[in-house]
């Protein structure tokens, strides 16, 4: 497809906003726009498509340069293999969440909040992935930035979501003030706005590691890296469900986006501290983002924080990328980014389809603590089917695809031992533990959050009266998960698509995966280690039928019900059931005593007191407390020092004005 | 028709280690009865429970849905899979290819996680504090026990376990502080994997010691059959891993001719009752710990694991 038709296709989405404004709060609005952004995703991921099979078959990269934006320069955009796989994990999520919020928009309270902004906040995403010049991808990132902002401002009643709005602006400015920086220092203090002048001009050593420096603190504000990950958790969830799948699904891809395109792409050759670094972030932001979610008990929370976790796994991929490449292992580096790209794809998903599920659950019972559902199963089979779906695939389980990305990281790490510097020989396998461990606290993190809101008995009356969802809520659902079991059993399908991409950022690509027998997907060579996701599948499905049909055959299929096994106290409360709280408990004070300083502390009335008995459980962020606290009291105290200025006299203004220009005067005469 | 006879041979590693599952459960438990001057029931006593419980009917609770039914199947199969993935008579068997280590890891978690919903789906405490704990366990064990993964793994070049184990056959490996402490590693992960003595006893049903037992408390009749048999294949899959790991000799090698897969076959349960009897004996020599000790005794084990790769990390030839 060519360039210019997939740029018309963003305009009109981006046109939609200001159209729609007039009528957003007629009933068929919604309805119209959900289905026109279905449409033109639809289209824009065929182009993703056929631009990647285009990268594949050795085309050379599109480009347009269209006379907006900087005068002489203008804005230009490309679509080469990088660009197209974006495109394609951005507009598989947009379909999905359009066709989602064609039937969960219809409960939306405030559509003129939401409409206006929700194309343009997609053709923002867009044009991020496209833009070819430092202009026009600040532009962009901006606009994506802003219409999400509006997004998340929805629902401004509540004050929570005010101070998420609040939180999110001010990380949104860190983050383009970081690119900002980022770009000037490329650009030769913009010289050269265009990439493709970037990208033959490599900068000194000193400022490329500047450069390294702002981009993974301008991009790492937005993907959400600790300890920049502050505003997510509480910006994803404020949104509506459709829009917060987008953000964390989608829009901390396009931030990932930015950071391979800058590193890989734009700057020149490496160094192996910076993989150093980017590794060891990835780890710490994999744990920590696992260990807030394991916290949580508002679903969405949950979810946001668990996006954390997985930004942690995909930097892990591009740390462990950057050290194999600044060492010369092309392949090493090939196994680690393709590991990176395929989380990438894979999170894109699976988050995608559980904020769906938390977005059926909020629109079926209108509550999203844990603490107030349960039972949903039995009312809403086909959401708790999806969620299981996706809970399964977050937790690296077999075959489903994200182990596959999990598995490829491993073999990364495996290789890594030739990698000659002894800080990399320290800290690989601390991140590959760190990796492990995140895993595994992922599959205990989605245990509870399946078992307690859909599991167990109702806790309140609306989970007990719980119904399904709409059908295009569980069509966008349905085709979510057929992905993830797709991605899974055909990992090499999505290997072999990424090639054209890594060979065009590193060089190499891993072995080409179509040519192994029976689909069979290779990390480095057969001999070493494989895996094979179908014939596990048919392996598992074949078993368990065998003791179906054996055990029933042979034995016995009666079945009869009963009360639960009650110990002698019959009719319990659904509350004396385990909650997310107690759930975590042994986790809690396993990890958490450390990390979060979690302390419980239990009031106990004397006997004959009728007064109720509580548990205090005080958890205390570490991010907050040593960083954000000190900055916002120091910017408080300034201000404060500032706004006693104003209340001073005419003579004392412009005595002060008087001392400024001496001040200025003497510094200009000693400069010179 | 080689490929009938590749198929063959994995069926019938399939079939073994589903035949040899219950008798090693039965062979731990007359050791640790002798040990403890008890006669003992006979080592054929679980496939006789397991018979007797497949045909009694199944009492569900009220409120069991779906995914409480189907649990059992999902537990059972991608078990009986890893188990059948792991070398046991024979190397490089046609579908060992198909999963690493990595894999069998993977699958042993995907069994835990259904099995951890299926406690939570009644919605009774017992099967929530089963669950919890099962879960706080795991998030330790998991770690721990790809650390010694990646040791093996570094040891061999692969992830395979055929090649490990034929790593270790034909290469002089000699005495390795890595291997040594892989091995304690594993021993450690698999004791608490499978909830044996010092980490919980599979054979109280009191609540403040019970991890495993608590979760699956609701299952009856050929669920819980199921359920056993699973818990049986996966204390086998362990003793079978630490055995074409750090005793693999007497298995075939790939290609090999009929004389060597019968050694393999004869040697095979030889070894795993011989493993079995040795955790008998562990059982009944230490006494079992409060659950939160259980944290330090994993974290032991991962410092071994984290240990081992580290020192081959560091000796790598720069």
């Amino acid at each position: 497809m060519p360039l210019p038709l997939v740029l018309c296709l963003i305009l009109a989405m981006l046109a939609a906003g200001p159209l729609v404004t007039p009528v957003a709060g007629r009933s068929w609005a919604g309805g119209a726009l959900y289905g026109l952004c279905l449409a033109v995703s639809g289209l824009l991921l065929v182009a993703g498509l056929l631009g990647l099979a285009a990268a594949g078959a050795g085309t050379a990269p599109q480009l347009v340069r269209l006379p907006l934006g900087v005068p002489w320069i203008g804005a230009g955009f490309r679509l080469d293999g990088l660009s197209a796989f974006f495109l394609i994990v951005v507009n598989f999520a947009a379909a999905a969440a359009s066709l989602f919020a064609l039937g969960y928009g219809r409960h939306e309270l405030a559509p003129r909040r939401v409409l206006p902004f929700y194309p343009v906040f997609l053709a923002g995403m867009n044009l991020v992935v496209l833009a070819n010049d430092a202009y026009s991808f600040l532009f962009s990132w901006e606009l994506m930035s802003v219409a999400s902002w509006f997004l998340v401002m929805a629902h401004n009643h509540d004050p929570a979501n005010r101070r998420a709005g609040y939180v999110y602006l001010i990380m949104a400015a860190l983050s383009t003030q970081m690119l900002l920086v980022t770009f000037g220092l490329l650009s030769d203090f913009g010289s050269h706005l265009d990439f493709e002048a970037i990208r033959t001009a490599h900068p000194p050593v000193e400022i490329a590691r500047l450069v390294v420096l702002a981009a993974v603190i301008g991009v790492g504000a937005k993907a959400g890296l600790v300890p920049l990950h502050v505003w997510l958790p509480l910006a994803h969830p404020a949104a509506p469900s459709h829009v917060s799948a987008l953000m964390s699904g989608v829009m901390t891809k396009v931030a990932i986006y930015g950071l391979v395109r800058i590193l890989f792409d734009l700057l020149g050759p490496p160094e192996w501290t910076w993989g150093a670094g980017i590794l060891f972030i990835g780890g710490v932001t994999a744990v920590m983002g696992v260990l807030y979610a394991l916290m949580q008990h508002d679903l969405k929370r949950l979810l946001a924080y668990h996006t954390v976790e997985n930004i942690g796994i995909i930097a892990i991929g591009i740390g462990l990328a950057l050290a194999f490449r600044a060492n010369g292992f092309g392949l090493g580096a090939a196994l680690a980014l393709t590991a990176a790209l395929f989380h990438v794809l894979n999170h894109s998903l699976f988050k995608s389809l559980l904020f769906f599920g938390a977005g059926a659950v909020l629109t079926a019972t209108g509550k999203r603590d844990l603490d107030h559902l349960g039972g949903l199963i039995r009312g809403m089979p086909i959401t708790a089917f999806c969620f299981l779906m996706g809970s399964a695939a977050i937790s690296a389980l077999p075959p489903l695809n994200g182990f596959v990305s999990e598995w490829l990281a491993l073999q990364a790490i495996l290789i890594s031992p030739e990698l000659p510097q002894w800080v990399l020989k320290f800290l690989v396998p601390m991140v590959g533990a760190g990796l492990a461990l995140s895993a595994a606290l992922a599959a205990a993190c989605f245990v509870k959050a399946f078992g307690i809101a859909f599991l167990g008995r109702a806790r309140t009356v609306a989970a007990e009266r719980a119904r399904e969802t709409d059908r295009c809520s569980q069509a966008a659902m349905l085709a979510l998960v057929a992905a993830c079991v797709l991605a899974g059993v055909l990992p090499g399908m999505v290997v072999d698509a990424l090639a054209p991409v890594v060979t065009l950022l590193v060089g190499f690509h891993m072995p080409t995966q179509s040519s192994e027998p029976w689909l069979t997907l290779v990390a480095t060579t057969p001999e070493r280690s494989s895996y094979n996701g179908l014939v596990l599948m048919v392996f598992i499905a074949v078993s368990a039928l065998v003791a179906v049909y054996g055990i029933h055959g042979l034995a016995s299929r009666r079945r009869r019900r009963a009360g639960a096994w009650d110990c002698g106290y019959p009719e319990t409360s659904p509350a004396t059931q385990y909650t997310a709280a107690s759930f975590a408990q042994p986790i809690r004070r396993v990890f958490a005593s450390v990390v979060f300083s979690a302390r419980e502390s239990v009031d106990m009335p004397v006997p004959g007191d009728l007064r109720p008995a509580r548990l205090t459980l005080t958890l205390r962020d570490p991010v907050w407390a040593v960083l954000y606290r000190p900055v916002v009291e120091t910017v408080d105290t300034a201000a404060g020092m500032v706004s006693r200025a104003r209340t001073l006299s005419i003579r004392q203004h412009l005595s002060l004005v008087y001392a400024v220009l001496i001040l200025l005067l003497v510094v200009l005469a000693l400069w010179q | 028709m080689a490929i009938i006879q590749y198929l063959l041979l994995q069926g019938f590693q399939m079939l073994l280690v589903l035949a040899v599952a219950p008798l090693l459960i039965g062979i731990v438990r007359r050791v640790k009865a002798r040990l403890l001057r008890r006669i003992g029931p006979s080592v054929f006593q679980p496939y006789r429970d397991l018979i007797r419980l497949a045909r009694k009917d199944v009492v569900v609770a009220h409120n069991a849905s779906w995914l409480f039914l189907v649990t059992p199947y999902i537990v059972f199969a991608a078990i009986w899979v890893a188990a059948a993935l792991v070398p046991t008579y024979a190397l490089g068997l046609i579908f060992s290819w198909s999963a690493d280590i990595i894999v069998i890891v993977g699958l042993l978690a995907l069994a835990r996680f259904f099995q951890a919903l299926a406690g939570l789906d009644v919605g009774t405490a017992f099967g929530g504090i089963g669950t919890s704990r099962e879960m706080m366990i795991a998030s330790l064990a998991e770690p721990a026990m790809l650390m010694i993964v990646f040791t093996l793994s570094l040891l061999a070049q692969s992830t395979q376990l055929s090649s490990i184990a034929h790593y270790m056959m034909t290469v002089q490996v000699g005495l390795r502080v890595s291997c040594g402490l892989a091995l304690m590693g594993l021993v450690m992960v698999a004791i608490a994997e499978n909830g044996r003595v010092p980490v919980d006893n599979p054979a109280t049903h009191l609540e403040l010691t019970m991890v495993h037992e608590a979760m699956i408390l609701e299952y009856s009749g050929r669920h819980l059959a199921l359920i056993e048999l699973a818990s049986a294949l996966k204390l086998t899959l362990y003793l079978s891993m630490l055995v074409c790991v750090f005793v693999p000799w007497g298995m075939a090698l790939t290609d090999a001719g009929p004389l060597a897969l019968l050694v393999g076959v004869v040697l095979y349960p030889a070894k795993i009752a011989a493993g079995g009897a040795a955790l008998a004996l562990l059982e009944v020599t230490v006494a079992k710990m409060r659950v939160f000790r259980v944290v330090d005794f994993l974290n032991f084990a991962l410092m071994l694991g984290l240990l081992a790769a580290l020192l081959l990390f560091v000796s790598r030839s720069i």
